[in-house]
């Protein structure tokens, strides 16, 4: 839904710290502080081992990472195994969860598991596709608007502010009135929201990186604009964009289901979450399960990604004070 | 009885990489009108140990054992109510910078009003002619127009004096200054020193200074303990001290002989560089803990730990192989 | 102070300004000829052309939006294809009920989440911190859509209690009306809650560990007093900021909340005129979102500045 899309933006002017435990009186040195640091190959790998060690005892995060691999395993590798989401079998209708149909059936007596397994897969799609084609997008004008500070930067952040002054769902809307409902619609409504976001989080990185000694050492020692970028300012940016990544996917999943439920997005027959929603609405009485099973699959997949991302950032992140 | 009395003081914390130990073992007493120095280099503990008087570390992750008698009453059994009210009446702190150390959304007459109003029955309008009159002791001018301004309309001096003000509105007993000269110029030190002196000739005030900078250790000290990872290693009267250093730390910190300590580029003298680091405060092995940079190391500093024992008048060392005298 | 309200105002006009061009040219690309629409369907080629000479349809794209301006400033936005009302009279009707829920929906926004983040931040680590936190993170996950389906069900259906839907002006029956409007407006403002619970958390995390706090406890205040006057009067810039920017998803939300509930509000005129392609009412409401949300945030950026001085002066947002 939209407001996930703002925290993005919203986090970054909260300056508190979620974990920080005031320090006694200057004394102690902070253990934790892992400073952006030239990009060389042996210190990053050990660098990456650390975090790594660090997120592992986080457990809020590993149960995000597991219900994010839950997920993933759903949409691509369960559907293998499960009957066709879209055959109908008006004689099985509205049947409770049973050996046969572990979630029941649907109104038209579809397996509502199939469906469900489906419906991850649209899911994914959406969430994964629109955050990949954001970042295709933004990153690129986001590393140009932060370098080039001249003559780019307030031209770039103008466009920035006219794109954010439409809300996601109103734009979502247009499109879905200009081309009609499906997919890739809503692909392209979800990445051209996420843009603006991701244009300013790859500036502000790019902004903080290049103050640093070593690159103000790399630029004296005569490297190229290109060799800096490449070699200095991206490696160091992509753990802030890995954290917006956390945030835009679960964000995705959620623009879909949202649009797919107010007939925006993926039209029936074909399986949605969102879509369910919609019939399942008409059969509340008969058969509640069928407005039970999408929903919690959308909040279990959201819920993992924002533990997940909650995590990367804590260890990803010290400059965020956390 | 001493004014104040620490006893075998122990502090640690528990940490995500374990637990630091930050102070091992302390004893000190600190007289009416007295002013003790605690010196040493980051991370000996100076500051844990002054902060746990108040108990003005985090409740959750810290431990502290031993005693802590302010006149007789132990601190360390008080419940959080309690130890409030001796907080800014009792024992007061001024922190080291100036500059985050004041809300920046209020007033300082505001802030010196708070503590005025906590600790004693006043009226606001007393409060507030009581808040222009410390202005005033400390050495601001135009007291009745500046508290009513903002910390961000003041320099790092005066904010440095307002928090002074603030932790003497209710005559503590005690003063801790952590390095409160240390963010000043030398010009604004002297100022500030003045003040400390004012207090405890008029007041009484007991004054427990952190600082790294021997000019103020020999300006206003009465008594010096230096301290090194989490333990004292000397305790001595300033003049004893900068006469006769035993401990090798000491004279590390002191430079060779007293008057070649180096004096930086802003004027004032600093403690010499020793080479090596602080060892780490996890553990505490039953050795001398200076023993790796020592110059005067042996092989009996490795089997055991020394103790605090006399070396001259008033004068404690722990140290099995003490520099000698003259 | 006066510069920088100035200044920022500009900002935002040009951005406004921005937005109707790209209004005005989004409409045009959609498929159909207007004229078809408004002529409806086997018109002869003639009325076409006279219906394009009324409309102004054949003179140049720039001179038509040139009228388009001058028509919106003077608060024409057309008439809508369904029923041939003015659009401005339905915008008048609608947006009304939309920003009641959307206030009722704050409200309890900031009661729960302000509040449960207050209380997280102190009691940091302990039971009532994991529920907060929790609740925050299950608010952010779930859709609120699905809130609204499940609060239907629970609530209307199983325990009869709250009606499923409809509406009821205030005017006609102020406790009705807001029976009616309960539901939508928990759960449009569940979602906001668990953002701002999260915002409140951690600001007020990093307040408390501030120095001036540190300060105001060597004072001796009382926890209650160090919380509420020093640690909290500083959060609040972050909230408030969060506010400004979470109304525009609040309306957006809205939205979805309207569809569910059937309420005839600014949100549900949005889906089903996409739906009809009801081109002006589209159009209308588009423009009137985008620069309803360039007030907003206008709004935030002043506000901001009058609590951050520092902010005024430097002038930039983005830093």
């Amino acid at each position: 839904m939209a407001d996930t899309n703002e925290i993005a933006d919203v986090d970054e002017l909260a300056e508190g710290s979620e974990r920080g435990a005031p320090a006694p009186a200057s004394t102690l040195v902070p253990g934790n502080v892992t400073a952006p640091g030239p990009a060389t190959g042996a210190g990053r790998a050990d660098r990456r081992r650390r975090m790594w060690r660090r997120l592992r005892r986080r457990r809020l995060a590993m149960l995000g990472l597991v219900l994010v691999v839950a997920f993933l395993l759903l949409a691509l590798v369960v559907p293998v195994f499960l009957g066709d989401p879209e055959k109908q079998d008006f004689l099985a209708a509205f049947q409770p969860a049973s050996g046969s149909h572990p979630l029941g059936t649907d109104d038209q007596g579809r397996d509502l598991l199939a469906r469900v397994a489906a419906g991850a897969r649209v899911s994914l799609a959406a969430g994964v596709l629109s955050t990949a084609f954001a970042m295709l997008v933004g990153v690129p004008i986001g590393l140009v608007a932060g370098f080039y500070r001249r003559w780019l930067d307030p031209v770039v952040m103008r466009l920035v502010d006219v794109l954010l002054a439409f809300p996601f769902l109103v734009f979502a809307v247009g499109l879905a009135a200009i081309l009609g409902p499906s997919l890739r619609n809503v692909v392209v409504a979800l990445a051209v929201s996420q843009i603006p976001g991701i244009i300013r989080i790859t500036r502000g990185e790019v902004l903080a990186i290049r103050e640093l000694d070593f690159v103000s050492a790399a630029v004296a020692d005569g490297a190229g604009d290109l060799s800096i970028l490449f070699r200095y300012v991206l490696p160091n940016a992509t753990s802030a964009l890995i954290v917006q990544a956390t945030v835009a996917i679960p964000a995705g999943i959620l623009g879909e289901a949202t649009l797919s439920f107010l007939g925006l997005g993926v039209r029936p027959p074909a399986p949605s979450w969102g879509g369910m929603l919609t019939t399942a609405q008409q059969f509340f009485t008969q058969a509640p399960w069928l407005a039970i099973w999408p929903g919690v699959m959308i909040a279990l997949a959201t819920l993992g990604f924002n533990l997940l991302g909650d995590g990367l950032r804590d260890v990803l992140d010290p400059r965020s004070g956390r | 009885m001493s004014l104040l009395e620490v006893t075998d003081l122990a502090v640690s914390f528990d940490t995500e990489d374990g637990e630091v130990r930050a102070v091992k073992q302390i004893s000190l007493a600190v007289e009416r009108g007295e002013i003790l120095a605690l010196c040493g280099e980051s991370g000996c503990g100076k500051s844990v140990t002054a902060m746990s008087i108040p108990r003005l570390l985090p409740p959750e992750t810290t431990r502290i054992s031993g005693s802590i008698r302010l006149d007789g009453r132990e601190l360390t059994a008080l419940s959080e109510r309690e130890i409030q009210a001796i907080r800014g009446r009792d024992v007061s702190v001024v922190f080291q910078e100036p500059m985050t150390s004041l809300n920046p959304a209020y007033s300082v007459g505001f802030q010196i009003v708070e503590v005025l109003r906590r600790h004693e029955r006043m009226s606001r309008r007393a409060a507030r002619d009581r808040a222009v009159e410390l202005l005033r002791l400390v050495g601001i001018a135009a007291p009745e127009r500046r508290v009513r301004e903002y910390p961000h309309q003041l320099s790092g001096g005066m904010r440095q004096r307002v928090m002074i003000a603030m932790a003497v509105a209710c005559s503590p007993k005690v003063l801790i200054a952590d390095e409160p000269t240390t963010a000043l110029d030398v010009t604004i030190q002297a100022g500030v020193l003045d003040v400390f002196r004012n207090l405890r000739d008029r007041l009484g005030t007991a004054i427990i200074l952190i600082t790294h900078d021997l000019g103020v250790v020999a300006d206003i000290a009465d008594q010096v303990v230096v301290m090194y990872a989490g333990r004292a290693v000397e305790r001595a009267p300033v003049g004893e001290l900068f006469a006769a250093p035993r401990h090798p730390y000491t004279r590390g910190l002191l430079g060779a002989l007293p008057a070649a300590a180096s004096v930086g580029a802003d004027g004032r003298r600093r403690l010499a560089e020793i080479p090596g680091l602080v060892p780490a405060p996890y553990s505490d092995p039953d050795e001398c803990a200076f023993r790796p940079r020592c110059p005067r190391a042996q092989s009996d500093c490795a089997s055991r730990r020394p103790v605090l024992s006399p070396a001259g008048p008033d004068h404690v060392v722990a140290c099995l192989h003490p520099e000698e005298v003259g | 102070m006066g510069w920088f309200v100035l200044r920022r105002t500009g900002a935002a006009l040009i951005v406004a300004l921005i937005a109707s061009v790209l209004v005005f040219f989004g409409v045009r690309a959609l498929p159909g000829d207007p004229a078809v629409v408004l002529a409806g369907e086997g018109a002869t080629p003639e009325l076409l052309a006279q219906i394009r000479h009324q409309y102004g349809l054949d003179r140049p794209l720039p001179v038509q939006y040139v009228d388009y301006l001058r028509q919106v400033l003077s608060g024409d936005f057309g008439r809508s294809t369904q029923d041939r009302l003015p659009v401005s009279q339905i915008l008048l009707e609608r947006l009304p009920i939309t920003l009641e829920l959307a206030l009722l929906a704050m409200l309890v926004a900031i009661v729960i989440g302000v509040g449960a983040g207050i209380v997280a931040a102190i009691r940091r680590g302990r039971a009532a911190d994991y529920v907060a936190t929790g609740f925050g993170l299950i608010g952010l996950s779930v859709p609120h859509f699905w809130l609204g389906l499940l609060a239907v069900l629970f609530f209307a259906v199983q325990l009869k209690i709250l009606p499923a839907s409809g509406y009821v002006p205030f005017s006609e029956d102020p406790g009705e009306n807001l029976r009616r409007m309960i539901l939508p407006a928990l759960v449009l403002g569940t979602g906001f809650a668990a953002v701002l619970m999260r915002q409140t958390r951690s600001a007020m995390l990093g307040q408390l560990a501030s120095d001036y706090v540190r300060t105001a406890r060597s004072k001796g205040l009382s926890g209650a007093r160090v919380v509420g006057v020093h640690a909290l009067r500083n959060s609040l810039t972050t909230v408030v900021t969060v506010l400004g920017l979470q109304l525009g998803a609040l309306i957006s939300g809205a939205v979805v909340t309207e569809q569910i509930f059937v309420i005839p509000g600014f949100g549900k005129l949005t889906i089903d005129a996409v739906l009809t392609r009801n081109y002006p009412v589209i159009q209308a409401v588009v423009l009137v979102t985008v620069i309803g949300y360039i007030v907003v945030n206008l709004l935030v950026d002043v506000t901001y500045g009058l609590l951050n001085p520092r902010v005024r002066l430097s002038g930039a947002r983005h830093g």
